[in-house]
């Protein structure tokens, strides 16, 4: 433990100590209460303020692409603090692939070109596998894709190196507070406090507040969700073995039926649910496993997508199943349909969300294909088609039974020793302490999909605080003017839209060609920003 | 790449009236003999067959407008209103026979010296249409960070 009375904390803009006022350096109830706050309330709560014009909060990936755009633009490390509870940017993404079985050295469903370690795009990750590997494979790939072979995408694994070489040349740790921000609130004068509480014993008060002119969240998802129907089972009857979602550490499933057969049902038709179900059968195939895999489409796709109000072309749909390169269609990140969307407000910006991206679906990908076609045939992969009913544990003690009610009415039961849910993560901001926060405090408004509402720069709407601004990244912002937001490319498109923006207040420079063709031979060399 | 109409044309101007005469002063040189035996009329300067070569660019730019309106119109039968780099190195072989009709002395012969023959059009034709597609699927980006964002627009 730091003993309060023999810490002194240090200002790391001024190298000044920290003046704290009378108060214990908690939050007070009037703060709570508060919308704007001055310098005065902060100092008398005692709580320590430190100066940093840039805050980032979250440290995922989402920062990381934002700082690296900043730092490559000239701003010092100085300039930027980046409040978190990882140490590694891909740390909490990471750990979700994991669960959701993209192990290191499986594929994502990410372009090539989408690199959070190089703000250019290039050389893509394709590029870079075939040099390293000797193999002209990912290079033929990305040449013929999509029209000759599916699209290439990156291993996981690789992905997250080249972010971590990426830490060391921008300085990334230098840069971390570590700790969990509780809120962000406007400063009466211009600006923003950041509230911050350090782990415990690491700092002299249980609050720390960051004033910053601008502030920028990219928090990720607040949780995992589950559909009600087994949220219900889960809270219920305390089983939270059985019924799993795919996000959650859930090898014991795996483990339990390579050991003994058994039926797992699969919820959900998108990316998540052709890993799960893909990591069944290979285990069937390689580890002699006897699973039969039952899967439950809410929405069986017979017909492809398509609408004449947006445009020609059809969605791929085969055995229920809808195919799609990228969550949006490959035009969102920076093609037509990204124009069309900044166009567009209200019901509209919806519609089109939702035809760009809406409903499951899941990439194209030979071996997925095959094992459905050989599931289907061999009949250890089974479809069901409808909703859930009811959930209730098995009579026999070793099975959770699901109650479907088809499209005509009837009831069918479908007994299965685990059920995995694939259906995703939750997105609304109410569930984020943060973000609620800001909703209620911060001027901050929802936008068509319920997320937070931001202009077309990112800036939240509602809540600036002049000269400063508040932005945000990543899934909190679905439903903005862009549509792949909590991609890799779409972090790198956020963030650029960010830094112009700050770019035009003068307080980083403009990444013009001589200043991005010197800073990317530095990125070539792995030389310090 | 997922281009839009307008930076379909802006990129292709960039390419053609930008980085493929820059190519083509290095490759030149190359095209030098084989105008020189082609026809006794010709005369195979350097200067010469420079001008020559960069008004075959002119011809591939003015008559790419013209292309990419169509390749538009083919990428709006897309779902994914893309259009692969694959297509965006074919769509030159259409383009290059069109070309290749207006300046072959045999037929057009539309450039200053009466035409660039067969085999000096093959050599420039090719080697620019591979630079310049290398160019812009890659090192492009290097340069205009925003490009890529943009629907292949600079403005």
């Amino acid at each position: 433990m730091v003993d309060p009375s023999e810490t002194i904390t240090f200002n790391p803009a001024s190298g000044q100590p920290v003046q704290t006022g009378p108060g214990g350096g908690d939050l007070t109830d009037a703060m709570i209460q508060t919308d704007w706050w001055t310098d005065q309330m902060v100092a008398d709560a005692g709580i320590p303020v430190i100066d940093v014009p840039f805050v980032s909060v979250g440290g995922g990936i989402g920062s990381f692409v934002m700082v690296n755009y900043l730092r490559i633009a000239g701003v010092p490390k100085d300039q930027i603090k980046v409040l978190t509870n990882i140490d590694k940017p891909f740390q909490t993404y990471a750990f979700l692939c994991n669960n959701s079985q993209i192990p290191v050295r499986e594929r994502l469903r990410s372009d090539s070109a989408a690199t959070p370690d190089n703000i250019w795009g290039f050389p893509g990750y394709a590029i870079r596998e075939g040099w390293n590997e000797k193999s002209l494979k990912p290079w033929w790939n990305v040449f013929v894709e999509p029209v000759l072979a599916d699209f290439y995408t990156p291993r996981a694994g690789d992905v997250f190196s080249s972010m971590e070489k990426e830490m060391g040349r921008m300085g990334w740790s230098d840069m971390l507070a570590k700790g969990q921000v509780r809120m962000v609130r406007r400063r009466q004068g211009g600006g923003y406090f950041t509230i911050l509480t350090p782990p415990t014993g690491t700092s002299r008060t249980k609050r720390i507040a960051y004033r910053s002119t601008w502030a920028h969240l990219s928090v990720g998802y607040p949780g995992l969700r589950y559909l009600k129907d087994l949220q219900e089972y889960r809270e219920t009857y305390q089983d939270f073995r059985r019924v799993v979602n795919a996000y959650e550490p859930h090898e014991h499933v795996y483990e339990d039926l390579r050991r003994r057969p058994g039926v797992v049902l699969v919820r959900g038709a998108g990316i998540v649910a052709s890993r799960i179900l893909q990591r069944l059968v290979d285990d069937r195939d390689k580890h002699g496993a006897q699973t039969l895999v039952m899967h439950l489409f809410r929405t069986y796709r017979t017909e492809p997508k398509y609408d004449k109000k947006w445009g020609g072309g059809k969605q791929e749909v085969r055995h229920g199943w809808a195919y799609q390169g990228f969550n949006v269609t490959k035009a969102s990140w920076g093609g037509q349909h990204r124009f069309k969307l900044l166009e567009l407000e209200g019901q509209e910006r919806k519609d089109f969300l939702d035809y760009i991206g809406g409903g499951a679906h899941t990439p194209r990908r030979a071996d997925w294909r095959e094992q459905i076609d050989r599931g289907l045939s061999q009949g250890f992969y089974r479809q069901h088609v409808g909703e859930v009913e009811k959930v209730v544990p098995g009579s026999d003690g070793d099975s959770v039974v699901s109650t479907i009610k088809g499209r005509d009415g009837s009831l069918t039961e479908i007994p299965a020793r685990y059920i995995i849910d694939c259906t995703g993560l939750v997105g609304k901001p109410q569930d984020h302490r943060v973000l609620a926060d800001l909703l209620e405090h911060g001027g901050a408004g929802e936008n068509v999909n319920g997320r937070l509402d931001c202009e077309r720069n990112f800036e939240v709407r509602g809540a600036q605080s002049a000269p400063g601004k508040l932005y945000a990244g990543g899934a909190a912002t679905a439903g903005a003017y862009y549509g792949g937001v909590d991609s890799f490319l779409g972090l790198q498109y956020t963030a650029q839209q960010i830094y112009l923006d700050l770019a035009s207040t003068g307080f980083c420079k403009t990444i013009g060609p001589g200043r991005s063709f010197s800073h990317w031979l530095k990125w070539v060399r792995n030389a310090q920003i | 790449m997922t281009p839009t109409l307008n930076g379909r044309i802006q990129s292709k101007l960039f390419l053609l009236l930008i980085i493929a005469p820059l190519w083509t002063l290095v490759v030149t040189p190359l095209l030098v003999p084989l105008v020189d035996g082609s026809d006794a009329s010709m005369t195979a300067s350097y200067g010469v067959v420079l001008v020559n070569a960069l008004q075959v660019l002119g011809w591939v730019a003015a008559v790419g407008i013209l292309w990419e309106l169509l390749w538009h119109a083919l990428q709006q039968r897309r779902w994914e209103k893309d259009w692969p780099i694959l297509y965006g190195m074919l769509q030159y072989v259409p383009e290059g026979i069109v070309a290749f009709l207006i300046v072959n002395p045999a037929f057009g012969g539309l450039t200053t010296a009466g035409g660039v023959p067969t085999a000096a059009f093959l050599v420039h034709f090719i080697t620019t249409v591979l630079v310049t597609w290398t160019w812009i699927n890659g090192p492009h980006r290097i340069f205009f960070l925003r490009w890529r964002f943009e629907g292949g627009r600079f403005v």
